[in-house]
């Protein structure tokens, strides 16, 4: 069914909380006059939690079109609400911390922007939530570009740093060209369907191949350049490597998981099934972003920068489900992203605990970590192995899904692209092996022991215990995203009568 | 429940040892070799009142009931054996390693029971998931053990085994998906279960790429020519333990994944490529045994002896009937003695000298005569001297290759290489008497001759432990030469039941044509009159 503005505010309640609280740090810091960044944490991790409690609350598994149709509220956008809420709490906790979020000079914190790294995440996160679920071209756009300007901010938090500055513009020159492109693709759609409601652009009859295709293609810029697939995949590296940490964990886990929700969204959505060539389209590029991902990683030095490869090559494996593009294939993305939002964390938290311990960023710094931080390296080594894909831990599980989606609808391109799937698998492991090696086998430089903060080390832990641990839940986890996946929408003729 | 405390054993006993601090070093060596110990005491209560032909010791839990995975485990004649061994040599290897492991040794106990419950785990699992979870719980310890703990080349080494093993194994699991899904299409069932699968008919197409897929990850595994360069680096490199767990076990996955999953579940394809596996197998024996003879390293001599030896293995489960495939069984669990002791015997060595070069050798037997004795015994056993446990199992592959075109019921696995299995059961028979060379070859420059070298007058012989060490592994080497008939009277039910149920699923195939059909239908009518004739034949 569809709501009226009013009636819909109250499934617009998570968003709602979070732009208050969004607005109490903000304010609160100008009434006090000092920042604190415990006071803004503590402000946004209750707003997360009110967030948290209002998306538990208002959820009952049915679909609803919200305020008039622009936004979905159904399970899988309460799927994605829970996912972005994790990843920013996550990220947030860390934030507390980190060197790079927080302006510190030897021996202390000063908390002079803690306020705006807060308030910009959670409007990140709101962002995030519309991402997932616009069912509208006009708010996907908007909403894309909301996580997109948020994301340059962030990129450039460390704003006396020459890195940061040239990532954020980086990422807006790449930023902005994407746009376009996605501008166009999107008004050959609306050309084509005479509205921009995902319906109606599904209702399509009889649509001239070539300029659907085309529209498509067009649009799918935007989106591959929010989850960094190839060929729009150009800005990651650097962005990954000069945005401060925690940002840099943020942008590989939320706005990728935000740009596969749209993605589902679209060709379930608003593509018409028997346009034969969006797998095959979408087949090449999963395999070129999965090969190019790992190739590139392999002679990386920064550990930051080789992460950015490794995340590249896992938007293509993710791209696999899509390709599978049946039910199986959706739940597979669903599972994959919550198993990423893990392991990917993980990495980077030990990356950040590291850095903030004084530690440089380069793989050579690394040597000897196993025994000069014990537990970071072991987490690190966890996530490794889990991103490699290694049972039992969390990865495998769900890249086994993935494939096993694609192994079932058949024919010898989707197997041949599990092959190349699989063989990414095993080269991604001789770069995450490199860096393994580096922190068990290779003679550290210097043997001073690295104290990591407590803080970290809970959050570390946790991602650890996750990966590790996942296999026990995994039954439940299979049926909630099995429920969480978008049916298309029942009120689409609804939708489509308003036109 | 018994199988689920065998294999989940070690694993307790590694977190436990997790929570024992850092510096009590020999609490954790206490710990760890206790818990291997338990793990074999218990796994010894699998043997009495075995089934051999079927699943004992059943555990079936819901593990993912929406993908239908369970975690299912069962032993048979087949694997029993594989997981006494496994058991057997892991207290062995603990006990050997109290010298020569100095650093890091909670991790090294830790690495070491991970990895029996990975070992165990695959033996015993049959449900193909789990199956592929164990095996790749394998790979992380074994990698941690040749990096941290290996020689100077440990970096290059440890890689090249990871990357060696991962291709093959995730090609494999692309075939057990593909399985998965298969079995899905024709009944309906989302299943990982090993019975349900294997009974699934597959086209020949089908049949072919799968077994490709599994056979690429076992002959890897095996290692098979020409996929076994890894092993020489890995088997130089590794500690001690490290190689005598590769060796004595690791390997046998290749040849038991083989036998339980490859063979049986494809029976087509395997007719197809049988005269290629026959062939490099028999050039890994030969090429292997050649090889071993130019070492001048003795730890890289025994690596490639491996090769040979895992040859013949290769050779009996494709010459296909009852006496090749016991031989091939045989043969593993000697392979797993007999080399596992010549491992550790290069350990003693290289604890003492920090070198394993042959020329600094020489006249040893005379500083260490306890020493002298068990190092000949291990090394005669693997030769293959009557009345030690080489013996027995490369006597019966012969004698299985010999008879294989009469044995085959049609569905000859030799059949297509151009020449007569007796042709190949005699270049095979080569392959003993280059292992008699190299091994005597080596034995004698390092055991016998002059004393030369003054650093080798004062060496000590061996200690009570070492002993200790070595002494179930000599009697286990005796016992398997002169009285097989403990371990074949199980193997051989349990062998004979899969060939049976191979034939049974080669000849259903209608895809095959009336001939074979006719074949498969007169040899079970055979069968039927020979079991029926009331004392026939003896």
């Amino acid at each position: 069914m569809t709501l009226d503005n009013i009636a819909s505010m109250k499934y617009f309640a998570p968003e709602l909380i979070l732009s208050i609280g969004i607005l109490a740090i903000l304010t609160v810091d100008l009434i006090v006059g000092k920042p604190d960044r415990k006071r803004s944490s503590l402000l946004a991790m209750s707003t997360l939690v009110l967030a948290l409690l209002a998306t538990l609350v208002t959820s009952d598994g049915v679909s609803r079109g919200l305020f008039g149709g622009l936004i979905a509220r159904d399970p899988f956008t309460d799927f994605f609400k829970l996912l972005f809420i994790a990843t920013t709490a996550f990220v947030g906790v860390a934030a507390l911390r980190s060197r790079d979020t927080i302006e510190y000079q030897p021996g202390e914190y000063q908390d002079k922007e803690s306020g705006e790294f807060y308030a910009l995440t959670l409007t990140a996160a709101i962002g995030m939530m519309l991402m997932a679920a616009a069912t509208d071209l006009l708010m996907a756009f908007l909403s894309l570009e909301l996580v997109s300007i948020l994301s340059y901010i962030l990129a450039g938090f460390k704003r006396r740093d020459r890195k940061s500055s040239e990532a954020s513009l980086k990422y807006v020159i790449y930023g902005g060209v994407a746009s376009g492109v996605m501008l166009y693709g999107m008004s050959l759609l609306y050309g084509l369907a005479g509205s921009t409601s995902l319906s109606a652009i599904h209702a399509i009859k009889d649509p001239p191949l070539l300029t659907l295709i085309a529209a498509i293609t067009l649009c799918f810029a935007g989106f591959g350049y929010k989850i960094a697939s190839v060929p729009f995949h150009m800005w990651c590296p650097d962005v990954y490597e000069g945005a401060p940490t925690p940002v840099t964990a943020f942008l590989s886990v939320g706005p990728k998981a935000a740009g596969f929700a749209l993605l589902i969204r679209f060709f379930h959505g608003a593509i018409p099934a028997d346009v034969r060539s969006v797998p095959l389209i979408l087949g090449l590029i999963a395999a070129a972003t999965m090969t190019l991902g790992n190739l590139a990683a392999i002679n990386q030095t920064n550990i930051k920068r080789l992460l950015a490869y490794s995340s590249i090559a896992h938007a293509g494996y993710i791209l696999l489900g899509l390709v599978a593009g049946n039910d199986d294939g959706q739940r597979a993305i669903l599972l994959y992203l919550v198993t990423y939002l893990f392991m990917n964390l993980g990495a980077f938290l030990v990356v950040m605990a590291m850095s903030d311990a004084g530690l440089g960023e380069e793989l050579s710094e690394y040597r000897g970590l196993g025994k000069r931080a014990a537990f970071p390296a072991l987490v690190m080594a966890i996530c490794l192995f889990s991103l490699t894909g290694l049972p039992p831990f969390a990865g495998f599980f769900g890249k086994f899904y993935l494939f096993a989606a694609l192994l079932s609808r058949g024919g010898t391109f989707n197997t041949a692209l599990a092959l190349i799937g699989i063989l990414n698998s095993a080269v991604s492991l001789y770069y995450y092996a490199r860096i393994l090696r580096a922190m068990y086998f290779e003679k550290p430089t210097n043997e001073a022991p690295i104290l990591e903060a407590s803080l970290h080390r809970w959050n570390m832990g946790i991602m650890a215990a996750v990966t590790m641990g996942l296999w026990l839940a995994w039954t439940p986890l299979v049926d909630f995203a099995g429920a969480s996946i978008v049916q298309w929408y029942p009120h689409a003729t609804q939708v489509a009568s308003l036109h | 429940m018994i199988l689920a405390l065998v294999t989940l054993l070690p694993i307790v006993g590694a977190l436990l040892l997790l929570l024992v601090p850092r510096e009590e070093v020999g609490l954790h060596r206490g710990l760890g070799f206790l818990f291997a110990l338990a793990t074999f005491v218990v796994s010894l209560l699998l043997v009495p009142g075995l089934k051999p032909a079927e699943w004992n010791a059943l555990v079936d839990w819901v593990w993912v009931a929406p993908l239908g995975i369970h975690f299912k485990l069962g032993v048979d004649g087949i694997s029993l054996f594989l997981v006494l061994l496994t058991t057997f040599l892991m207290p062995i290897v603990m006990l050997s390693a109290h010298q020569a492991i100095a650093r890091k040794v909670r991790e090294f106990y830790v690495a070491l029971l991970v990895l029996e419950t990975g070992m165990i785990g695959a033996f015993v699992a049959i449900d193909l998931f789990v199956f592929y979870v164990f095996w790749e719980v394998m790979l992380i310890p074994m990698y941690f053990l040749i990096g941290i703990w290996g020689g100077d080349r440990r970096l290059y080494a440890s890689i090249k085994f990871v990357l060696y093993t991962l291709v093959g194994s995730l090609a494999m699991v692309v075939a057990i998906l593909y399985l998965y899904v298969r079995h899905h299409e024709a009944t309906g069932l989302w299943t990982f279960d090993y019975d349900a699968l294997q009974k699934l008919v597959l086209s020949s197409r089908e049949q072919l790429a799968c077994f490709l897929a599994f056979a690429l990850a076992f002959c890897i595994k095996v290692p098979l020519f020409p996929l076994h360069t890894w092993l020489p680096d890995a088997h130089v490199e590794a500690p001690t333990a490290g190689s005598v767990i590769l060796a004595g076990v690791l390997l046998k996955f290749g040849t038991y994944g083989l036998l339980r999953f490859a063979i049986p579940m494809f029976p087509q394809a395997v007719v197809q490529c049988g005269p290629y596996i026959t062939w490099l197998a028999l050039i890994g024996i030969v090429y292997g045994s050649l090889v071993a003879w130019a070492q001048t390293d003795v730890k890289k001599l025994i690596a490639y002896s491996s090769v040979a030896h895992l040859g013949f293995v290769v050779l009996g489960l494709m010459a296909w009937n009852g006496r090749g495939v016991d031989g091939a069984m045989v043969q593993m669990l000697a392979h797993g003695i007999s080399t596992g002791g010549l491992f550790l015997a290069i350990g003693v060595l290289y604890e003492r000298r920090h070198t394993r070069r042959m020329e600094e050798f020489g006249g040893i037997a005379q500083v260490m005569p306890r020493f002298f004795a068990v190092f000949a015994i291990v090394m005669l056993a693997s030769v293959g001297l009557p009345g030690l446990s080489g013996f027995v199992g490369e006597f019966l592959i012969l004698l299985g290759s010999f008879d294989a075109w009469r044995t085959a019921k049609g569905h000859e696995l030799f059949f297509g290489t151009g020449s007569h299995p007796k042709l190949i059961a005699a270049i095979a028979a080569t392959g003993v008497i280059l292992s008699a060379v190299y091994l005597l070859t080596m034995f004698q420059k390092v055991m016998l001759g002059p004393n030369a070298n003054p650093k080798n007058r004062h060496l000590p012989d061996l200690s009570a432990r070492e002993l200790a060490v070595f002494a179930p592994i000599v009697v286990m080497a005796f016992w398997l030469g002169i009285y097989p008939a403990t371990f074949l009277d199980r193997i051989d039910p349990a062998v004979a039941h899969v060939i049976g149920q191979f034939h049974e699923k080669a000849t259903d195939r209608p895809e095959l044509g009336p001939t074979p059909r006719l074949l498969g239908t007169l040899s079970k009518a055979a069968a039927a009159a020979a079991t029926a004739k009331p004392g026939g034949g003896g």
